[in-house]
Parts: structure tokens; C-alpha cells; sequence
């Protein structure tokens, strides 16, 4: 095995073998389909379900009336409907579901389903809906703001009286699907036990069975979420498909039948939820020799019309606002709003996107205004070993890698040498630009969530081994680095692991797999699983191989004392002999944060990792096209488990990057999608991407027992800042909003 | 009326006629390597191969492909479970993530490769322009194709 690029799952995925929801089908399977509304946010009167009963195949119309449990649900606030019930709060709000024999019977029928309903005025501009007096959209929440984040560091008033030239800027940032290629698809099969199966593609297996457990009002453990192949998350199969599971389930319960909800993309594009636009009103203070006295900004993000994990998302933008930057005086506050558009959650960077396009064009507006370079600029205030941040937090325990990472990228794309061709033409009508961007950025969770999770090494008596984490498999291939990890850890060949398929009723709840923590978590819990089982191989083999259990060691799959060695199977053949059973359970519960809502202090983070990248490229005088030549990113992943699958992180994370910067835009129109498949909605394509050279700089974390960092959103986080101020370096053009769209007519006055 | 699919020949009655493909060979065959995902022409997560020209068939109808030979990625695999060199690199070169495109893009490759077995990697990202994935960013998926080209010019 090519330890390099293994993939447990390769096989399967190559030869179209692997089972992905909707290639899963029962006996006497039936076919449910969603149910919306023309209404962007109406108060209803009723719902008429009576002609779509009647249709031909047609086994049951579902709706909120038919809930035997709980029908509003949240992570945070419960405020999802997963039924519409009193009020249509978003054009993706389900009103029924109609369960048929075949789908498309199910779909016809729900054509006749009535819905009788109140208009209310529609509120999507999110600085509206924070105004006093504006209509409120959950009248028990009070406001229209979800949450308000702040930072309090320094005096801001003295930050700014002692500095000698203050820049103000605004700027914007879209909508953004997550365009996982699988659309969500939930099968839900009636076991004769009692227990509801649910087959679906998702990030967070817990999550859905608390969904679904609530709706349905039945225990947890009536409920077993069986691990399938996720065709791609990205942050985004969480809430919605877990919604989509309840409401599949609830059917499955009702009829006493096996359903499946297959969703098409036009569904998926509608109801799921998005990447929040963000409005940042952003004042830096700078003294004349290039230090950033102070920083004060206001960021509202659209919440949409449900919660989700906006105050999550919108906490990291908050501890991450000035980027990897000392400074001294910070005044921060951020708001999620609800308004009636698409409901924004979780999607890949989770709220630093958005605010690196803020700081990494700040920072280059800055340098220039000040006269000084912009590599010089970012190394005078960056953080550096023992660096405080703007919570408070003194960073000295783990290697902060901002000049290294920095370092690489500056020698490997030749940024100097290649910044002086800035401006010139490359073909008659393509001018050259080339630019760099750079962050850090809090690992896993931080002070937004708990953050453990567990491990399972079951060692059968062949000497083969059955692992399992509570980590889920999304694509980026954590089941193969969680192989790995024990492999290395344990002293075995990877040939005896098998990754067991997860299941929600096998393995205590972990959390969910998002914030780049699967490899540092899983990982986590792997190296205290070792531990513990390492504890009763070496206590057995102590004595058949008499010698202190201190002396053992495992290597290349054989038990060694210091004089002599036995083959790993016949020490575990030994042990359950002796009814000793070689199995561990180990847990990773990460190192304790520590947050203050009110002064935006603390431990934010147990650690953090730290990347750059640069992006040169052309922009087309006459059509405005901007052709993208090459990108290079460094990033300290820690100690790496895969290095195939994280260059795999780095490529996927910067080809999202860029559709980010140059191409996407979910577009809504009065509360309505418009852009509700691929055709309308642009991701890049093989031809719109550049060479990418990754360069993965490891130093291990010592706060993860397995040494990794995530690497999964960091790669993410900085294609659009670059990809601005390389048109900026080639142009003279700034852009304030994403997608940047190069106005061609309007020729960039630095180009006359 | 009779389809070939993967050299099989199957007789496929009339009332599949007016079928979609990818819902005769995912629903009624069991080849699910063909997968939905925007059923639009728009992705190719759907593509096969009709007499070797890559075909997007969410909007292919049943009788559109009577008297082709059809080559799914099923039909990639050797009976006894070899895997096709090119399957291989990609497995080789990281090429894979979800794998939900993978099908897709093994058999869009496979097509390229048998026309042009000495590509730049200019013209496979034009090849792949059909072919949406949103894990990879397409740079492992180019090199897999790279590496099997080798194949396909000793072949």
C-alpha cells in the first residue's frame, strides 16, 4: 500500500461501487418530496391537503399536524420549523410532504396542496431589520438580532487620537452555495425493534438524531444513523439534512414503510442553507512608521430566517477581525440578523472568508497610503512567538508559523521579483498582477462549543483491527487518516485496520465533523486509545515475553522486549486465551478555552495555524476577464496523517476560494432564489483554475496528541483577498465587493 | 427493442422506452455509478460513454440509445475486480475525495484519452470543462489523467 495517497474508500469510489444515499433502496420503499410555498413570509391560515391525498399513489400528506413530537428545532436557538406551521418565514420553508409510490407521483401530487395565507411584509435588508421599530420575524425572540459579538481591547478613543492617518472602508460579501455534487437525500427504513434506520449523506450524524428524535418524540436511541458516502458537505450537510431526515423519518414512523427523500437541486439550492453575506464597516489607525494603533469594526451578517449557527460563525469572524495582527486597541461588534431570505449556517472558513477579504485589502490600502511595502508592512504587526492577540491571548503553546508560512510563499512564487512586472502587459490586452494574502486561525471549535470526542479499537483474535472514531467521513478522507494515525501509532500495518461504518447507536456522540477538527479530534481520541490499549498488551506480554511492561514497544507488527520479539497476532491470540480482551476506548477532550462575551476576552482557541497564499494572474483590458496564472499556499498543517488527501485539502480550498473571489453569487430577488442549479449558479470549472503549487509546512501541535492541525478551511480562507489584490497590483483597481466583477467598459483609470 | 450496455445485451421492454437513461440503469439495473445531481446537463456527474463519446444522459431518453454500445463505469472493471489503469492513477495520484464526480470524470477521461493519448495539461482541463467537482479543484484529477496517458500510448 502507498502509504501516500491510500484511501480506505478508493476502491468503491473508483469503480462507482460505493453506496451513496440514493443509490439505497428497500423492499416496499416509498418516495416523499417537499412541499414549498410562492411565500416569502405570510402568516398562515390553512393548509389543504385534501385533493393531493386523493392522487393517484398516494399514501400520506404530512404536516405540521401530523408531528407526534417537537416540530421547532435548532443547535442553538429551536427555532427551525421543520414543518411550517403559524408563518411562512422564507421561500424554502416546507409546507407539507407528500409520500408516494413512485417520486413521480409524489411530485405531481404536490401540486395540490393548498396553502391559504396572510402576505407580511418582507424584511431582507439586515441593517433594516436591526433598526428599532422594524417588523419583528420571530415575535418570541424579541429582535430581530440573533446575537451580538463583541471585542473591548485597549482604549479605542486613545488608538486613534495617537494615530497619524485613518483609513475607513466599507465593504460586502455575498450569498454562497455550498454545491456539494450529492443534493441531499435522506432513506429512512422502520426496523421491526422499533428503531428508525436513516441512511443519508451529513457532517454531523448527532446532530440529526437529536432532530429526529425531537420531531418524532421518540429516545435517542430509537434512532441509529448509519454511516453512508457523503458526496461533499463543506459545512453544509448539517442542519438541512438533518431537517430532511426528520421529516423523512417521521413518514418512515407514520406509514410504517421505508421512504426516501431524494431531493433534486433545484430543492437543494432553495431550502439549504448558505454562506452569510457580511456588511463590514472597517477603520484602521496607522502611525507614520506602520503600526496598527487601532482597529474599530462593525460586521452584520443576514442571518436568514432561522438561526442555524449564525452566532457561531459570526464568534469566529469576531476573534479573527484583525487577522493575524497585533493590535494594541480593538473596538469589535458583530451582529447576526435574522431577515426573511435563505437561512445562512455553517460553510467551509465559518465566518473568515468573509473578513480576510476585509483585513488582507485593508492591509494593502494601508501599506500604500503609508509608503511602505506590504510585505513589510504585514511583518512589522504580524504575530510572532509569545504575540498577544486582540482577545487577550498570549500565543506560547504552539510554534506560531506566520513569518515561516509567509516566508515559503515569497521564495516559492519569486513575489518580488514577479511584483516588478505588475502592470505590464502580458498580451496586448491583458495587464499582470500578482497578489498575496495571509491569516491564522483558531483550531476546531474554541470557546463556541464543547469539543471531545471518542475512539473505538476493537483488536479481533486474528490479530485484524476494527476501528472507529466519531468522526465523520465527508470525502476529505478521514476514515484513511484516522487508519494511518493508529497504524503509526500503534506500530501495526495499515493492513490490518479496517474502518468500521459508523453508526450513531456504536459510538458516543462526538460532535459534529466541521471546523477542520476531524483529524485533530479523531486523531486526538486515536493516540489516548492506544494508550489504553497498549496498557493490556504490554501488561500480557510482559509476562510471556518476562520482562517489565515498561520494555515493550510494538514495531512493524511484531511485540518486542529488549532481547526478543513476537508477532503482534500471537500476543493478541495469547490474550484472549486468557479472556483479556484487546480492545480501547480513548477520548480527546480539547484544552480548556475560556471566553467573555461582554469584553470579547479569553482563551479563544487551544491553538491556531497559520497559512499564505499568492495568486498571479491577467486581467483582459477589453472584456474584463481575469485569467488566472498560477496560486501558491503555505500552510502549517501540523504533523501530516495523508500528504495526498491534505494537497487534496489545498487544492479544493483554494479552487472554492476562487469561485468565491470571481464567480459566485447565490442571487436572490425579493426573497427568492434565482440561481437555483448549475446552469445559473457558476462553480469554478477545470478551465477556470490556475496550476496550484501547496507547500504544507509541518510543525507538529503539541495541544493535539496526534501533532495535526485542520487544514480543511484554512486552504479556503484566502484565494479572494489575494485574487483582489492581485487585480488591484495589476489594475489600480480596488474592489469592496464579492463576487469582484470588472466593470470592462470602464476602463481603470490607471490603465489610460 | 435491445440496448448493449457494458458488451451485455439487454431486451428492454417497451414501457422503458420513454425512460430517462439514468433512471433505467440506476433504478431498474442497479448501475448507480451514474449519479443525479443536477439533472440538467450541466455537471456531468451522470456522464457514460455512448459508442466512446462521452454523453451526459439525465436527458437521454431510453430509445436515444438504441443500437450503441453503452460503457458505464462499471463496465470499467474487469470481471474479476481489476481496476482499468486509469482508475488506478487516480487512486494513485489523490484524485479522488467524495467521488461522487468520479465516475463521471474516469469515463470523460477515458473517452479524451482513447482520442488523444499525448494531451497537455491545457487540454485536459478543457476535456474536464464538462465536468464539475467541487472537492478537488481538479489539479490531482489532471494528474491522474497525465499519469494514465502513458497507458493509453502503449495500448
Amino acid at each position: 500500500m502507498n502509504s501516500k495517497s491510500w484511501r480506505n474508500d478508493a476502491y468503491a469510489k473508483v469503480t462507482g461501487k460505493a453506496k451513496y444515499a440514493d443509490d439505497i433502496k428497500f423492499p416496499f420503499m416509498l418516495h416523499a418530496v417537499p412541499v414549498y410555498s410562492d411565500f416569502v413570509h405570510a402568516k398562515i391560515k390553512n393548509i389543504d391537503i385534501s385533493e393531493a391525498e386523493k392522487s393517484d399513489g398516494v399514501v400520506k400528506v404530512i404536516t405540521a399536524k401530523d408531528v407526534p413530537g417537537v416540530n421547532r428545532w435548532g443547535q442553538i436557538i429551536k427555532d427551525f420549523q421543520i414543518f411550517a406551521e403559524d408563518k411562512i418565514f422564507y421561500n424554502g420553508d416546507v409546507v407539507a410532504v407528500v409520500v408516494a409510490e413512485t417520486k413521480a407521483q409524489a411530485i405531481k401530487s404536490s401540486a395540490l396542496v393548498k396553502l391559504d395565507a396572510e402576505i407580511l411584509p418582507s424584511v431582507l435588508n439586515p441593517e433594516e431589520a436591526m433598526k428599532p421599530g422594524s417588523l419583528i420575524i420571530h415575535e418570541n425572540h424579541g429582535t430581530n438580532i440573533i446575537n451580538h459579538h463583541k471585542v473591548r481591547r485597549g482604549n479605542i478613543e486613545e488608538g486613534f487620537k495617537n494615530s497619524d492617518l485613518i483609513i475607513e472602508k466599507v465593504f460586502q460579501t455575498q450569498f454562497v452555495e455550498h454545491a456539494y455534487m450529492e443534493p441531499e437525500v435522506a432513506v429512512c427504513n422502520p426496523r421491526a425493534d422499533g428503531v428508525i434506520e436513516i441512511y443519508a449523506g451529513m457532517q454531523h450524524p448527532f446532530s440529526t438524531r437529536r432532530f429526529t428524535s425531537a420531531l418524532l418524540g421518540v429516545p435517542l436511541a430509537d434512532i441509529e444513523i448509519i454511516g453512508v458516502p457523503v458526496g461533499g458537505g463543506f459545512g453544509g450537510k448539517d442542519d438541512t439534512i438533518a431537517i430532511v431526515c426528520a421529516r423523512t423519518a417521521l413518514a418512515a414512523k407514520l406509514i410504517g414503510r421505508p421512504v426516501k427523500m431524494s431531493y433534486t437541486r433545484e430543492w437543494s439550492i432553495r431550502e439549504s442553507y448558505k454562506r452569510h453575506p457580511y456588511k463590514v464597516y472597517y477603520k484602521m489607525g496607522l502611525t507614520k512608521d506602520g503600526i496598527i494603533k487601532a482597529i474599530e469594526t462593525k460586521i452584520v451578517a443576514d442571518g436568514g430566517a432561522y438561526c442555524s449557527v449564525t452566532p457561531w460563525v459570526t464568534w469566529r469572524s469576531t476573534v479573527q477581525c484583525c487577522g493575524p495582527y497585533v493590535v494594541e486597541n480593538v473596538h469589535c461588534d458583530t451582529y447576526g440578523v435574522y431577515t426573511n431570505n435563505v437561512v445562512t449556517g455553517a460553510m467551509r472558513g465559518f465566518g473568515s472568508p468573509q473578513m480576510n477579504f476585509v483585513i488582507e485589502s485593508m492591509i494593502e490600502i494601508a501599506s500604500e497610503k503609508l509608503g511602505i511595502p506590504s510585505i513589510e508592512f504585514r511583518k512589522k504587526n504580524m504575530v510572532r512567538q509569545d504575540s498577544v492577540t486582540i482577545t487577550g491571548q498570549k500565543l506560547d503553546n504552539h510554534k506560531v508559523a506566520m513569518e515561516e508560512v509567509l516566508d515559503v510563499v515569497l521564495k516559492e512564487s519569486d513575489y518580488f521579483e514577479k511584483y516588478k512586472k505588475c502592470k505590464t502587459n502580458v498580451n496586448n490586452d491583458e495587464v499582470y498582477g500578482i497578489g498575496l494574502a495571509m491569516s491564522y486561525r483558531g483550531m476546531s471549535l474554541g470557546a463556541e462549543g464543547d469539543d471531545f470526542c471518542a475512539a473505538i479499537i476493537n483488536v479481533q483474535a486474528d490479530g485484524s483491527i476494527l476501528l472507529e472514531t466519531g468522526i465523520h467521513e465527508n470525502g476529505q478522507g478521514s476514515e484513511s487518516a484516522m487508519c494511518l494515525i493508529l497504524a503509526r501509532e500503534l506500530g501495526v500495518k495499515l493492513e490490518r485496520i479496517r474502518y468500521r461504518r459508523p453508526s450513531t447507536s456504536n459510538i458516543p456522540d462526538s460532535g459534529t465533523t466541521v471546523a477542520s477538527r476531524g483529524t485533530v479530534m479523531g486523531g486526538g481520541a486515536i493516540v489516548n486509545a492506544v494508550k489504553e490499549l497498549k496498557k493490556k498488551i504490554f501488561e500480557y506480554a510482559s509476562k510471556k515475553l518476562n520482562c517489565l511492561s515498561e520494555e515493550i514497544e510494538i514495531k512493524d507488527d511484531n511485540v518486542f522486549s529488549k532481547n526478543q520479539s513476537l508477532p503482534f497476532e500471537e500476543i493478541i491470540k495469547g490474550m484472549y486465551g486468557e479472556r483479556i480482551y484487546p480492545f480501547a476506548f480513548g477520548v480527546f477532550k480539547a484544552p480548556k478555552v475560556t471566553w467573555d462575551e461582554e469584553t470579547g476576552q479569553g482563551i479563544a482557541y487551544f491553538s491556531f495555524t497559520y497559512g499564505c497564499q499568492v495568486v498571479e494572474l491577467t486581467v483582459n483590458k477589453k472584456s474584463g476577464k481575469v485569467k488566472l496564472l498560477k496560486a501558491y499556499a503555505a500552510h502549517d498543517a501540523g504533523k501530516v496523517a495523508n500528504e495526498s488527501m491534505t494537497l487534496g485539502q489545498f487544492y479544493g480550498g483554494m479552487a472554492m476560494g476562487t469561485g468565491y473571489a470571481l464567480y459566485e453569487e447565490v442571487k436572490m430577488k425579493d426573497g427568492k432564489i434565482k440561481t437555483l442549479n448549475f446552469n445559473s449558479y457558476r462553480i469554478p470549472r477545470a478551465t477556470d483554475l490556475p496550476e496550484m503549487k501547496a507547500f504544507i509546512v509541518q510543525n507538529p501541535d503539541p495541544n493535539s496528541p496526534s501533532g495535526a492541525k485542520g487544514i480543511g478551511e484554512p486552504t479556503n480562507e484566502l484565494m479572494a483577498p489575494a485574487i483582489a489584490n492581485a487585480i488591484y497590483n495589476a489594475t489600480g483597481e480596488r474592489f469592496y465587493k464579492l463576487p469582484i466583477k470588472i466593470d470592462a467598459k470602464k476602463e481603470p483609470e490607471v490603465l489610460q | 427493442m435491445k440496448l448493449t450496455i457494458n458488451k451485455k445485451k439487454y431486451n428492454i421492454p417497451d414501457s422503458y422506452k420513454e425512460k430517462r437513461l439514468t433512471e433505467y440503469l440506476r433504478d431498474e439495473l442497479d448501475l448507480t455509478g451514474a449519479k443525479n445531481a443536477c439533472e440538467m446537463n450541466a455537471c456531468g456527474a451522470c456522464a457514460v460513454l455512448l459508442n466512446n463519446e462521452v454523453i451526459k444522459i439525465c436527458h437521454v431518453l431510453v430509445k436515444d440509445a438504441e443500437g450503441k454500445e453503452i460503457l458505464t463505469i462499471e463496465g470499467m472493471v474487469k470481471q474479476d475486480g481489476t481496476i482499468h489503469p486509469l482508475q488506478q492513477a487516480f487512486v494513485d495520484a489523490g484524485a479522488i475525495q467524495c467521488g461522487f464526480c468520479t465516475p463521471g470524470m474516469v469515463l470523460t477521461a477515458h473517452a479524451f484519452l482513447l482520442k488523444n493519448s499525448k494531451p497537455t495539461r491545457e487540454q485536459i482541463r478543457k476535456a474536464l470543462q464538462g465536468n464539475l467537482c467541487r472537492c478537488t479543484g481538479y489539479q490531482q484529477i489532471i494528474d491522474a489523467i497525465e499519469i494514465a496517458s502513458e497507458y493509453y500510448r502503449k495500448n
